[in-house]
């Protein structure tokens, strides 16, 4: 059982940023952008928030400083998102190119400050957010030992992001607009949607919440940030896809990748896995193959943002 | 005089090429600001460094820039190729090291061929890996609609662990934790050697340039080319049209992964010491042809150009590391040149709303 908790708890590090950033990627979408700038700018928001934290935590400590670092996180992931909104929605730019230039940036950006201030490429920190116990909450049987023991905050912040985005995105005038302006930009035009204003609304919430992901991916997993977040930009996006570009579905696709992503880095220490004598690669492979398979019988009806893509042309019909 | 200027002006090609050249200095502008921050005293000898490239060490800088370049040349053509067929093949790294591991394993356990031929037969299993590599892509695109952007990154993250598999099991190195090195075939110099001495330049800029002259006649002189494109404009009318888009959809990402995996074996074959290393971390040569194509504008021959300028502007930043400044800012030039070259649209429909204005005027 004790192996069981210790997988949940593992998967949470794995899947909330990957809900959080898939999240982000929905706004953006369903706005009309696609962004695969999500690698980019996590790395660009962990990198800086980190920097923060490691120059702050000697005056500030404890879960203020990850608050803060937080807020950090999310105004730089705006900031550097900014530059994709600016060519894809002003400038009309291909928006797979823009966005592959700020995934070019974000890690060379990362590693040339940090080598041209700190002297060495890795942003070390002290991990003091770690909640071994929630009091009172962590006693409840089952449900203690899953959710509240082992934890960070940003698991929290993670499922109340999701809530938030679901009432968002379906439940406020907003969302609608949101919606309307990756579907049929030229009809939300009419109905008097400011088109531009929505689309630079979707890819700046996207920013705030991939920025924000990277550094909740790396706080749990490392003590020394390298420039990178292993890809998990980009398996936000497929978790995007697997989710169909809806919360509910998003959360269910993160949860899947997050869990194999545990199970591959740590089979080593589950005897039955162990005893199937499947190499590891395998097991590093198994959340793509499956993205691939899922994606094979899904695409035919896919539920993408009508629009998404395209730059917005009024002329258009 | 002044018709064949204004011609020239509104032409295409042009556009384009003013266009990248526009974001060239932009993004070298840039990366001087950026010494200037990060260190003042030194920055106009650091920029000085990056752009003299490979000639800051003479015939060999040189060469090794050539050596540099061709597996960008080859990764950008494929990426540009499936640019003009209307797919964005983000996936040229796992094609990369398939190619490579393809490569790399011919030229090590095919001892039966005679020697001086085995060189030719790694490039051709790399070239095929690739091709297959990227045709599942191709495949799942025309059958079941499934994005390639997406089957692309799913499918590099695979071919890297498992090449890390295959290469552990076939090829492997242990004292140095990576690939042997196929020493029967390793690349004909073609007296390039002799030329640039001591560089590590061999055929494979030849044969990426070769092979850009025959995308580009593939693409622009014959009508499997133009139905490719056709098929990348618009689906849905090409088949109205009697263009099998489905085949045409397949065959465009075999040839765009056919480059990649050409371009994986001629790194790994070029016996400079270059071997596959059992890490987890994808091919950046795949990911560096992103740039190599956005820069020439997907156009066949101008991707040699933006190939041999990348290759330069990375043989400057490894210049640059033996006076202590950090590499790294060759990159962020890198993305800002792509950044603004994406402006390329806005900055054509600028050009020609200038023009169309003089030629009202003179009316």
């Amino acid at each position: 059982m004790s192996t069981f908790y210790f997988l949940i708890q593992q998967t949470m590090f794995y899947s909330i940023p990957l809900l959080i950033v898939a999240l982000g990627g929905m706004f953006s979408e369903r706005s009309g952008v696609v962004n695969i700038a999500l690698e980019g700018i996590m790395i660009v928001g962990a990198f800086i928030s980190l920097y923060f934290m490691r120059s702050m935590q000697g005056t500030i400590s404890g879960q203020l400083l990850l608050v803060l670092s937080m807020l950090v996180a999310v105004g730089s992931g705006m900031l550097i998102s900014l530059l994709h909104a600016y060519a894809s929605i002003n400038m009309k730019a291909n928006q797979v190119i823009s966005g592959t230039a700020v995934n070019l940036f974000a890690p060379a950006f990362a590693i040339f400050t940090a080598r041209a201030f700190i002297g060495v490429q890795q942003v070390t920190f002290i991990n003091q957010y770690r909640i071994a116990a929630v009091p009172g909450l962590s006693s409840i049987p089952v449900l203690g030992p899953l959710f509240f023991t082992n934890t960070y905050i940003t698991t929290y912040i993670g499922f109340a992001i999701l809530v938030i985005s679901w009432f968002v995105l379906y439940k406020t005038r907003f969302g609608l607009r949101l919606r309307a302006c990756g579907e049929h930009p030229q009809a939300a035009d009419a109905a008097g949607i400011n088109v531009y204003r929505m689309r630079y609304a979707g890819v700046l919430i996207s920013g705030a919440l991939a920025g924000l992901g990277g550094l909740v991916l790396t706080v749990p997993v490392t003590t020394a940030f390298d420039g990178q977040v292993a890809g998990y930009g980009f398996l936000a996006l497929a978790v995007l896809i697997f989710g169909q570009w809806k919360p509910g579905r998003i959360l269910f696709a993160a949860f899947f990748f997050g869990f194999m992503k545990t199970i591959a880095a740590a089979y080593t220490g589950i005897p039955w896995l162990l005893q199937l004598g499947i190499p590891g690669n395998f097991f590093k492979m198994t959340p793509f193959i499956m993205t691939i398979i899922v994606l094979t019988f899904t695409s035919k009806k896919s539920a993408a943002p009508k629009a998404a893509g395209e730059p917005y042309d009024p002329g258009k019909r | 005089m002044n018709i064949k200027l204004n011609r020239l002006i509104k032409s295409r090609g042009f556009a384009s090429i003013s266009a990248s050249l526009g974001a060239i200095l932009i993004g070298l502008l840039f990366g001087y600001i950026i010494l200037l921050i990060s260190n003042p005293s030194e920055a106009g000898f650091g920029f000085m460094t990056i752009l003299r490239g490979g000639f800051n060490q003479g015939v060999r800088g040189v060469g090794n820039g050539l050596y540099m370049s061709a597996p960008i040349i080859l990764t950008g053509l494929s990426v540009g190729f499936a640019f003009k067929t209307g797919l964005f093949n983000i996936g040229a790294s796992g094609q990369f090291i398939l190619g490579a591991f393809a490569a790399i394993y011919v030229g090590v356990k095919w001892t039966f061929l005679p020697d001086g031929t085995v060189w030719i037969a790694a490039l051709l299993a790399g070239a095929i890996a690739g091709a297959l590599w990227a045709g599942i892509v191709g495949v799942l695109k025309a059958y079941r609609n499934v994005n390639e952007v997406i089957t692309s990154i799913m499918l590099n993250y695979i071919g890297m662990y498992l090449v890390n598999y295959m290469v552990v099991q076939t090829v492997f190195n242990p004292t140095r934790n990576e690939s042997i090195t196929p020493s029967r075939a390793i690349l004909p110099k073609l007296g390039l050697n002799q030329i640039f001495t001591n560089s590590s330049v061999n055929i494979g800029i030849i044969l990426a340039i070769v092979f850009a002259i025959i995308i580009y006649i593939i693409l622009e002189k014959t009508t499997f080319g133009f139905e490719l494109k056709a098929v990348g404009y618009n689906r849905d009318a090409s088949r109205y049209a009697g263009i099998n888009e489905k085949r045409n959809i397949i065959l465009s990402m075999m040839i765009a992964g056919a480059l990649s995996g050409l371009g994986g074996g001629i790194l790994y074959l070029s016996g400079a010491g270059k071997h596959i290393e059992i890490v987890d971390m994808l091919a950046p040569e795949g990911f560096n042809g992103i740039p190599v194509a956005l820069l020439a504008s997907s156009h066949p021959i101008g991707i040699i150009f933006s190939g041999l300028f990348i290759g330069h502007l990375n043989m400057g930043g490894f210049y640059m590391q033996r006076y202590d400044f950090v590499p790294e800012v060759i990159d962020i030039m890198i993305a800002i040149i792509i950044y603004f070259s994406a402006f390329a649209l806005a900055f054509k429909a600028f050009l020609e709303k200038v023009s169309k204005k003089k030629g009202g005027k003179s009316a």
